[in-house]
């Protein structure tokens, strides 16, 4: 294996060719062009096929349709751009379609700005659209991350047959790092064979139909339990974090996800040297939220502060899963705008001095 | 032994539809599951359904189905089309679906020459929703969202789909027939087969649109909604073929300097 050194939007475009992705259809959205620009390259040296779509509504329907065919496909989107595909995901999870969304979210809300955010959490995690679903989430913090979690979403996708959003930010698009692709990668699930796709009915076996209607209501209930089986079965099986020194004791436990990430461990360092004495939990899975290990981290401390580039959307996750038990502290910077190393070593240093004002909601 | 003259085509299921008395949305499934059997492609046609009238046509043809969101058919056969090129794809779209909601999505594959088929039932009106005005609906027709008549002073002219997309470059073939005689259906099978044949040989996208009734949501009889068609619809959407691969050059221009 031989490190090369790529954009995060490359990696996440090479990572879904080597996945075995043949098919992207997406829409030109700034800050992400660059990996439908890479998968219009790419995709034709392995024989894929590449479609600029008329919109991101078209995009998520040409995705359903592939999908529908048993393909493994891939588009990817910002911020405005999800919020048009959003209808054609809940399509995607009514049909249990597995495919892979990458949204390299902006700021907003409307146009917003074209800078890096992390606003679209509620969305992916809680509300993508119409209907009663999830989609699995995963953010990733790092360039190999990234390229790790797009070939791990893939096989996710088939494995529960449902969407999975790669959430990132423009930070993860734009910067460059080492990556390397094993030669050897083996499906992180064991994958069935996609006999419900429809490609054709000789009568060799029952009809395929792609569908998320269900008029008879004790039908639909029933695919809604269906369902949320998936959801509860993901819950289980597909929790995924990091944690930095939260075994030990220590004053402040931070929790954030994505790049804002990085800039936290490295104040983490700079606090070490300080004496204060503080962790931190990575979500990786947005959803399924590792609950557990936050709480379990927490138990840990005396307090726990959220870093996040919104106006406290995580924050929600972390609060249900401390119940009460601690107090929780903010630092967020948003519209584009990034938390520095220095900002969160101040927050911490005041959260420890007890000058920070916690979170209180009524 | 008697010999069987006339049955069901194989490409279509033996059930019941929900259609109203005197549509012809069941004539249209028909002559589309003929050209199937005939042109022997059925066990590898993949249909989509709208959302409309038809938006259980799946459970209707014997082939096998993707049920489409409302106007996105288009864009849900490329992504069958462009995943499995062996395969026969086909689009089931009403006016309210192809004409306003996903007016895009039916123009761009067009333009993209996506190898599909695209029937399209041009009855004038929303049916499954109850009567609404359609892009479709003639001057003067009463809709239940225009109770005293399309008035084209806030509602502009009916929309010509076929010669609309007759004006991009890059579409095979298209054509408008109706359904409302039987001398017509037999031209309509004919156009079907031209379109579905166009797909079979690899040429580029093909639209059918056929006129069709909605006796229910125009307050008239079957009987009388067929004359309705040929006095009302056939001035303003003349029955012909608009596009065929030799009409026209395709050869693109080329850039100078």
């Amino acid at each position: 294996m031989t490190k090369k050194l790529m954009k995060g939007s490359e990696a996440i475009g090479e990572a879904a060719v080597q996945a075995g992705c043949h098919l992207f259809f997406g829409y030109p959205i700034t800050p992400q062009n660059e990996i439908p620009e890479y998968m219009s390259m790419r995709l034709p040296q392995v024989g894929g096929t590449f479609v600029q779509a008329e919109s991101e509504v078209a995009a998520s329907n040409m995705l359903y349709g592939a999908a529908g065919s048993g393909e493994r496909v891939m588009t990817s989107s910002s911020s405005p751009g999800v919020s048009l595909m959003a209808e054609g995901i809940s399509y995607l999870a009514g049909a249990e379609l597995p495919v892979v969304i990458v949204n390299i979210m902006r700021g907003g809300p409307g146009l917003g700005g074209i800078l890096p955010s992390q606003g679209d959490y509620f969305q992916a995690t809680k509300g993508m659209a119409h209907g009663d679903f999830r989609l699995l989430v995963l953010a990733p913090w790092s360039v190999q991350e990234a390229a790790d979690l797009v070939q791990d979403a893939f096989d996710l996708a088939d494995y529960y047959r449902n969407p999975v959003l790669i959430l990132g930010d423009g930070l993860i698009g734009q910067m460059m790092e080492p990556v390397e692709f094993a030669e050897d990668r083996q499906p992180v699930k064991v994958l069935p064979p996609k006999d419900w796709a429809a490609t054709g009915n000789d009568g060799s076996k029952p009809r395929s139909v792609i569908n998320s209607l269900f008029l008879d209501p004790e039908a639909l209930e029933q695919h809604n339990f269906h369902l949320g089986r998936k959801y509860q079965k993901m819950e289980r099986d597909e929790v995924r974090f990091e944690t930095y020194g939260a075994e030990d004791e220590a004053d402040v436990l931070v929790v954030a996800y994505g790049t804002v990430a990085r800039v936290c461990l490295s104040a983490l360092e700079e606090l070490q040297s300080a004496g204060i004495k503080a962790s931190m939990v990575r979500p990786v899975s947005l959803f399924p939220f590792p609950y557990q290990a936050v709480r379990e981290a927490a138990a840990q401390a005396k307090t726990v502060l959220v870093v996040e580039l919104s106006m406290g959307q995580m924050i929600e996750d972390v609060r249900l899963a401390l119940e009460g038990s601690k107090p929780i502290h903010f630092l967020n910077r948003v519209g584009g705008m990034l938390v520095s190393p220095d900002a969160v070593v101040e927050k911490i240093t005041a959260i420890a001095e007890g000058k920070s004002e916690e979170v209180v909601h009524a | 032994m008697p010999e069987t003259v006339f049955s069901k085509p194989d490409a279509l299921r033996d059930v019941t539809t929900h259609y109203c008395p005197g549509c012809t949305h069941g004539t249209i499934h028909r002559l589309i599951a003929e050209v199937l059997d005939e042109l022997g492609v059925a066990q590898r046609t993949v249909g989509v359904a709208p959302v409309g009238c038809s938006v259980l046509a799946y459970e209707y043809f014997e082939t096998d189905f993707q049920e489409a969101s409302h106007g996105r058919a288009p864009a849900v056969a490329t992504g069958i089309k462009r995943a499995r090129p062996d395969l026969v794809v086909f689009a089931y779209q009403g006016d309210g679906d192809l004409a306003s909601i996903g007016m895009a999505e039916i123009v761009h594959a067009a333009n993209r020459g996506e190898k599909i088929t695209v029937v399209f039932v041009n009855n004038a009106i929303y049916g499954m929703t109850g009567g609404q005005m359609a892009p479709t609906t003639m001057p003067g027709q009463v809709a239940t969202t225009c109770p005293l008549g399309r008035d084209v002073e806030s509602a502009g002219h009916p929309i010509r789909i076929a010669e609309m997309l007759s004006t991009l470059r890059t579409p095979a073939f298209v054509a408008r027939t109706s359904v409302h005689t039987p001398l017509l259906s037999v031209n309509t099978k004919e156009m079907l087969r031209r379109a579905f044949t166009h797909q079979v040989e690899g040429r580029c996208f093909s639209l059918v649109e056929v006129l069709s009734t909605c006796p229910t949501n125009w307050g008239i009889p079957p009987a009388e909604s067929m004359a309705w068609i040929e006095k009302n619809m056939l001035p303003y959407y003349p029955l012909g073929v608009f596009k065929t691969p030799e009409s026209g050059s395709r050869e693109p221009m080329p850039l100078e300097g």
